[in-house]
């Protein structure tokens, strides 16, 4: 037992309350939440992964096609580009917020946002071509495991997005509150998880998709 | 993309249609007319007395932790209730049933015994999986709710409305499993999903698709909750709560919600796979097509051991809570039981396939699982073996509360060690899916259940401001006990006898006998019930005589004793400053438990709500629209709960301030209100057997038992 129960105590001394408590930094409590759900969406793309993983055997594909023969990985890299740029711009909006520059935070986020949209228009496009040569989830399992995960990925940025539109919104509406400066920087952790997902879906993907 | 769903759809309706309600069922149809007779007399009641207002104002829109936490308690109790339904039916079944030949009831429709074999599948699938994640969840969750605030002396959650939205949508996925009684089949695949019969060619009904979108809403509920924790824990403790001041049951809760929030989104994952195949023809699990069976199976687990042990750890920190109390000693141990805890916690990952050793994986890789899962009993070990010294010359009072956690450690010892048979492959291949199986992990749910009872009974009067009637809880605990020990003992050795589980007809008549036993077991249950509606109602008619005092049983230890009973809705008027691992006996120890603050300071509350409702009805609209295929209505649910998310955030919640003054009248308020039990003396014992004294440190310590070892001191 903790030896402060066998100390003798001075009435006069000891503090039973908290006077000068101020409770908790609501900003660093908000981030420490979304850290949490952070970890959580990680665990999604790991089941997800680990679901590719065991659907890419060869048998996987049944008799349809594998990822060599329809993933392109300089189109893809292109998206690679457009999500690396989309975080860095958001970086820089971030920046411009230490400085409070509302006309740099907007700026930097529709920069962001734009970038984004790209990545999903050439997200769509891709999809659409390989459906039209008849790669669709309903071919293989191999197939329905390469479609979750990248779309499920897709998703993600996809909500990313309609996250900064609210934002830019907020940010005009009532500047940087509470509220809203702890929404940019959830934003941020979110937006930085899903680049970092998609090295790992580029690379296991359509990296060593295109090369098995 | 859509697949064709066998059967009738249409725009309008999806798959939903007249025939879909099951009038004709015998025994549906009259439990129908008597839900809907006895919802139409409380909504009837509820009006009569103008209530609606005040259930609107002081519950459904509520973030206050306390009441939501009772709502979780409410909830999971009902559930609790509606699936020891289930097992009472499947009970029965097997005693008419039993033998060969066919015994069955023509005219319910059935061969053998009252029930058909497809409804039989529906209630072994829906009572393993309200009894898991719709019964114990909410019932820990609600627990945890209420006291991991006040053990660490904050206001509320880190996210007052996030907390109301995991509510709401447990509640929506508890809707969606009660409606599928009444519309449509629930799934016959066992709880946990059978790959690949839950696949649309083999299961064409809605069933499975209800069995998803349930699943699929306790787990976002959860999920949501597991956070909420973690961050309340980390980010709001009370000046001085150091980590290694932390109560052992908010450490639980801390290990527990970390492995809620990494093990859910496998659930969710490995569900909305299965909704994939259903829904949109892909392959993840059918048997064709590069499918994986036992992917499913991999995944489900995956999930599913942590989840046994997301359940397992705040009962095992309810336990060590109520222990100490009724030792009247400290937790012996606190440093191995925080390791054990955490111990417990990291195995569950490296475990998962013991559930199906019989997948083939070779000898290797059992091996290592069998290995991995024996190392569970070492840290489990060290726990029973820290209660068990913490007993060890105590001065052990047997109420009621204390008799429920003992008795969780006779179901512990009785689980862990057929757990730890089944953890060698080579007995688990011969009792693989019998019965032996099931009571093993009823006896670790059982424990469960012991410990939530202790807990209601431990933490009822700090919530309520009264106690529960103690004779009453004693006679509950000892016909509970028996029907555990009439239905699970005779199961233990039908596993030996090579009964497999879910047989809607045991084919062998030298069963019968023990399904006779189970039979009375399962009645004797029935009375435990009745015996626990009636402590409700005696404690609630007599609880003007067993007003408590903040320190309900006198010999409490950690810091939610220290406020008011019951806890105002602030939790503390001073937010207390920590000075010791047992803050309140500490206080008491050194002669401050009187001690009240003189000063008061303004304090910023949240505003009630009432988005997490209209979210979570939302949800179960969203549920209820994917399970009958109606996509314009879960299109325009889906669509109207992200716009009310961004309406929300664009509204924000700035709370409100209550002033030092306004604090120092509730303050005062809060305390007359409590002054009946400034003379209350605990009585040790009670009513069936006065109490065992083991051990008196001194001899001149000869205070009557039960009584507060510092009340005699005068204050200073």
């Amino acid at each position: 037992m903790s030896s402060s129960h066998d100390k003798p105590v001075d009435p006069n001394q000891v503090v039973l309350w908290s006077d000068d408590y101020e409770g908790h930094d609501v900003i660093s409590t908000r981030t420490f939440g979304f850290w949490m759900y952070i970890l959580s969406d990680g665990m999604l793309f790991a089941t997800l992964f680990a679901a590719y993983g065991v659907l890419s055997y060869s048998h996987s594909y049944y008799t349809g096609p594998t990822p060599a023969q329809f993933v392109a990985p300089w189109y893809t890299f292109i998206q690679t580009m457009a999500l690396f740029l989309s975080v860095l711009a958001y970086g820089f909006s971030m920046a411009s917020l230490k400085t409070g520059s509302k006309a740099g935070v907007i700026n930097g986020i529709m920069a962001s946002m734009v970038l984004g949209i790209v990545f999903v228009g050439l997200d769509i496009h891709d999809v659409l071509r390989m459906i039209s040569i008849g790669v669709t989830p309903e071919v293989s399992g191999g197939l329905s495991a390469f479609y979750a995960l990248t779309q499920v990925h897709a998703a993600h940025i996809f909500v990313g997005l309609i996250w900064m539109l609210v934002m830019l919104y907020q940010i005009l509406r009532k500047g940087f509150t509470e509220d809203v400066v702890g929404r940019l920087i959830s934003l941020r952790m979110f937006w930085q998880f899903q680049a970092v997902m998609w090295v790992f879906i580029y690379v296991f993907v359509y990296l060593w998709g295109y090369m098995s | 993309m859509l697949v064709n769903v066998p059967g009738p759809w249409s725009p309008l309706l999806g798959r939903l249609a007249l025939s879909e309600i099951p009038y004709t069922n015998p025994i549906l149809a009259p439990l129908f007319v008597v839900i809907v007779l006895a919802g139409i007399a409380l909504v009837a009641a509820i009006t009569y007395y103008g209530k609606w207002g005040y259930l609107w104002k002081e519950w459904f829109t509520t973030v206050d932790h306390k009441k939501l936490g009772v709502m979780y308690i409410i909830l999971g109790l009902v559930m609790l209730f509606r699936g020891f339904i289930d097992g009472l039916m499947m009970r029965t079944q097997q005693m008419l049933a039993v033998g060969p030949g066919d015994n069955g009831m023509k005219a319910m429709g059935a061969i053998h015994g009252y029930l058909t074999p497809f409804h039989f599948g529906q209630i072994y699938s829906a009572h393993g999986l309200i009894m898991i994640l719709l019964a114990a969840t909410p019932l820990l969750v609600g627990i945890m709710n209420i006291i991991v605030p006040l053990q660490i002396g904050a206001r509320d959650m880190a996210y007052p409305y996030l907390n109301a939205l995991g509510l709401w949508i447990t509640a929506a996925a508890v809707f969606l499993i009660m409606i599928s009684l009444f519309v449509g089949d629930f799934s016959h695949n066992g709880w946990f999903g059978y790959a690949p019969i839950f696949e649309l060619a083999y299961s064409p009904g809605v069933g499975v698709d209800y069995w998803i979108w349930t699943l699929e809403l306790v787990a976002l509920g959860t999920t949501l909750g597991s956070i909420n924790f973690l961050a309340t824990v980390v980010k709001m403790r009370a000046p001085g709560m150091t980590w290694s001041r932390l109560p052992i049951f908010t450490w639980s809760a801390v290990s527990a919600n970390i492995i809620a929030l990494t093990s859910f989104p496998c659930l969710q994952v490995a569900l909305a796979l299965v909704g994939a195949d259903r829904y949109l023809g892909t392959h993840f699990f059918t048997a064709g097509f590069g499918g994986n069976l036992m992917l499913y199976t991999n995944l489900f687990w995956l999930w599913g051991h942590p989840e046994v042990y997301f359940v397992i750890l705040p009962a095992f920190g309810m336990i060590s809570e109520i222990i100490p109390a009724f030792s009247e000693k400290p937790i012996f141990g606190y440093t191995a039981m925080v390791l054990a805890t955490f111990a417990i916690a990291g195995v569950s990952w490296i475990v998962w396939l013991h559930h199906f050793f019989t997948m083939g994986m070779g000898p290797y890789v059992s091996t290592e699982f069998s290995i991995a899962t024996m190392l569970v009993g070492i840290p489990t070990g060290v726990k029973v073996f820290n209660w068990a010294a913490t007993m060890y010359k105590g001065r052990l009072t047997f109420s009621a509360a204390m008799l429920w956690a003992i008795g969780a450690l006779f179901l512990l010892l009785i689980g862990g060690l057929t757990g730890m048979m089944l953890s060698i492959p080579a007995v688990n291949y011969m009792v693989h899916n019998s019965v032996f199986v099931v009571a093993h992990f009823h006896m670790m749910l059982l424990c469960i259940v012991y410990a939530v009872f202790g807990a209601v009974i431990f933490w009822f009067p700090k919530v309520f401001g009264f106690k529960l009637n103690e004779a009453w809880g004693k006679i509950m605990f000892w016909l509970f006990s028996a029907g555990t020990f009439l239905v699970f003992f005779p199961m233990f050795m039908l596993g030996f006898m090579g009964e497999t589980r879910r047989l809607d007809w045991p084919f062998d008549p030298h069963w019968a006998v023990w399904f006779d036993v189970q039979e009375i077991g399962i009645v004797v249950y029935v009375l435990s019930v009745l015996a626990f509606l009636w402590m409700i109602y005696v404690s609630i008619r007599d609880r003007a005589h067993h007003r408590v005092g903040a320190d309900a049983w006198g010999t409490s230890r950690s810091l939610e004793w220290l406020t008011d009973s019951p806890v105002p809705f602030y939790n503390y008027a001073m937010v207390p400053h920590i000075n010791a691992r047992d803050e309140a006996a500490w206080r008491r120890e050194h002669g401050f438990s009187q001690s009240r603050p003189d000063h008061f300071a303004a304090i910023h509350m949240p505003n009630n709500t009432g988005v997490a409702v209209y979210i979570g009805a939302l949800t179960f609209v969203i549920g209820f629209g994917l399970t009958w295929r109606i996509w314009w209505l879960t299109v325009a649910a889906l669509i109207l709960t992200v716009l009310i998310m961004i309406y929300r955030s664009g509204k924000g919640d700035p709370g409100y301030v209550i002033s030092a003054e306004e604090m120092e009248k509730l303050d005062r308020e809060s305390r007359q209100n409590m002054s009946d039990g400034q003379q209350h003396l605990p009585k040790g014992g009670g009513y069936t057997g006065g109490t065992v004294t083991a051990y008196s440190a001194a001899a001149s310590d000869q205070r009557p038992q039960g009584t507060p070892p510092g009340n005699s001191r005068p204050l200073s």
